[in-house]
């Protein structure tokens, strides 16, 4: 059985449709890259992968329980087994990075404060940050706070890590660090992560599996290599990096043609 | 006239949203209280509530006592201005005892406390909005209601009573200053009569006005910062948003109230 599995998820925002009957399987111990380009519904999904949102209808199922319909304690065990680093990191700046690391470790198990450091600074060195946990986040560069990020949601130890554009913004040798350091979690800890990235290098560097997106429903689902001997014309164009014709995008097209009726109507 | 009722009444059901919202707001923060109290909560939660004791109430001490001071000696003029007319210095004493028990100590306490605390409010929890970190709470399986709102409403209901009263002593203080230079009137005799002039009505009066204040103040502080979406400028309009409506309902409270308690004591 899948760890996590997407059926049927349509999502809509002010009745505009932005996943349209979507069906995912993520299956244990494997690194799911969903790919897309911007607003293909890549947030979308994992905010609803995460039981940040309600769909419209379908279903999220993680280990076997409906995220969707579950009751609000269900959730809250469910989390627990979920480690998250979001894209803009989401450390809190009123804590120290030991004490950001620290808090679910706190608050949600009774371990000794002794042991609660030894944790932290595990998982600080785990990521590279083992002498840094005394500094707060607005202290640190960006790949750090990234980094401090993945540390964060690996407190609990989590069956499944998810990871929300974990490259943007860093220059190439930063990245390729956390590419690695999501290959030695993987290998280390047999975690399942997802990884929700639109830098093609690191999707294929990283990935047993990737999904790709696009307006709201899954192109392609498969290996890196089937993925690459895809032969659908937006896949094509996403690897090959092709630009989109402007003057084919629909909504520029149906505005041309109300100005060009407009006109007629003043003529 | 019918684009006059429709702007009207969509004005009118943005504030009953805004109403239904905020009693919304309170419900779940009172649901959430009881993880904030001392010995049957949750002490990182109390620790946070002291926390925010300090920064509502121990830090708002000097700014409360000077306004009072101040206020007192405005009224106390005021007041003398008028009543030696009459030979009525005398009743300066009752004038300030029982503005301030009833009405100036809560009403400045409140203005004080909705400048520098609801303001810091909506900044505090916007940009933590922007930033993700609210997310991160919900998918680290914290409720974000008591971990950040119950902490601050608590301190909220605690510092706003106690700032009160320290207000209604100072602005009585200045009153009795300003007997002494204009009358020679003694401080002990100035107190006994100050006593003799408050009823313990008018004591509970004040009180039950400042924790409504405090209700108004935390809550749409928090509501505020919860509406923010966007970037930091919307932060920065939120801030301001708290302190405008903030200060309008806590008048619009005063004046409910004080109608209530005068028809309440004339039966």
């Amino acid at each position: 059985m899948s760890l996590i599995s997407v059926r049927d998820l349509v999502v809509e925002y002010d009745g505009r449709r932005v996943l349209d009957g979507l069906n995912l399987e993520i299956e244990r111990g494997q690194i799911t890259v969903l790919l897309g380009g911007s607003g293909s519904g890549k947030s979308t999904l994992l905010r609803q992968i995460l039981g940040l949102e309600h769909p419209k209808s379908g279903s999220v199922s993680i280990k076997g329980t409906d995220i969707t319909a579950c009751s609000r304690a269900d959730l809250k065990t469910i989390r627990r087994s979920v480690g998250v680093a979001f894209q803009s990191a989401a450390l809190f700046n009123s804590l120290s990075l030991e004490d950001n690391v620290a808090l679910t470790l706190r608050e949600h198990t009774a371990l000794a404060p002794s042991i609660v450091d030894l944790i932290v600074w595990l998982k600080l060195a785990v990521v590279g940050l083992g002498d840094f946990g005394k500094l707060h986040p607005q202290e640190l560069s960006g790949g750090m706070k990234k980094r401090a990020a993945v540390a964060r949601a690996l407190a609990l130890d989590p069956e499944i890590l998810v990871l929300d554009e974990p490259s943007a913004g860093l220059d190439p040798i930063v990245a390729a660090e956390l590419d690695e350091l999501i290959l030695f979690l993987k290998e280390a800890f047999q975690i399942t992560a997802l990884v929700v990235t639109h830098e093609m290098h690191s999707a294929f560097r990283i990935a047993d599996r990737i999904a790709m997106l696009f307006d709201g429903k899954l192109l392609a689902v498969g290996t890196k290599d089937e993925i690459r001997a895809n032969q659908n014309p937006r896949v094509r164009q996403f690897l090959n990096r092709v630009p989109a014709n402007p003057m084919h995008t629909p909504a520029l097209a149906s505005y041309l043609e109300r100005y060009v009726q407009s006109q007629e109507a003043k003529l | 006239m019918a684009r006059i009722l429709e702007v009207a009444g969509r004005k009118t059901l943005s504030q009953l949203d805004y109403v239904g919202r905020l009693n919304i707001q309170l419900w779940a923060t009172l649901r959430g209280m009881r993880a904030a109290l001392p010995l049957v909560g949750n002490r990182h939660r109390w620790r946070a509530a002291v926390h925010q004791m300090l920064e509502i109430g121990v830090e708002a001490l000097p700014m409360v006592a000077l306004l009072a001071i101040c206020s007192g000696f405005i009224l106390a003029m005021q007041g003398a201005s008028e009543l030696r007319r009459f030979g009525a210095l005398h009743y300066v004493i009752d004038l300030v005892a029982v503005g301030f028990t009833r009405e100036l100590g809560p009403l400045l306490t409140a203005i004080a406390v909705s400048g520098r605390s609801g303001s810091a409010f909506a900044a505090e929890i916007g940009t933590m909005k922007v930033t993700e970190e609210f997310d991160a709470l919900k998918v680290m399986a914290f409720e974000p209601v008591e971990f950040v709102l119950a902490p601050k409403y608590l301190a909220a209901l605690v510092t706003v009573p106690c700032l009160s009263i320290v207000a209604n002593l100072f602005g009585i203080l200045a009153g009795g200053i300003f007997m002494f230079f204009s009358t020679r009137l003694g401080l002990l005799l100035y107190f006994r009569d100050v006593l003799n002039s408050i009823a313990l009505r008018d004591v509970l009066a004040g009180l039950i006005k400042a924790v409504a204040f405090a209700t108004i103040i935390a809550h749409v502080g928090c509501l505020e910062g919860l509406r923010v979406r966007g970037g930091p400028e919307a932060v920065g309009r939120s801030t301001t948003m708290a302190v405008v409506r903030s200060t309008f309902l806590v008048i619009v409270a005063d004046a409910i109230f004080t109608a209530i308690f005068y028809f309440v004591g004339k039966t």
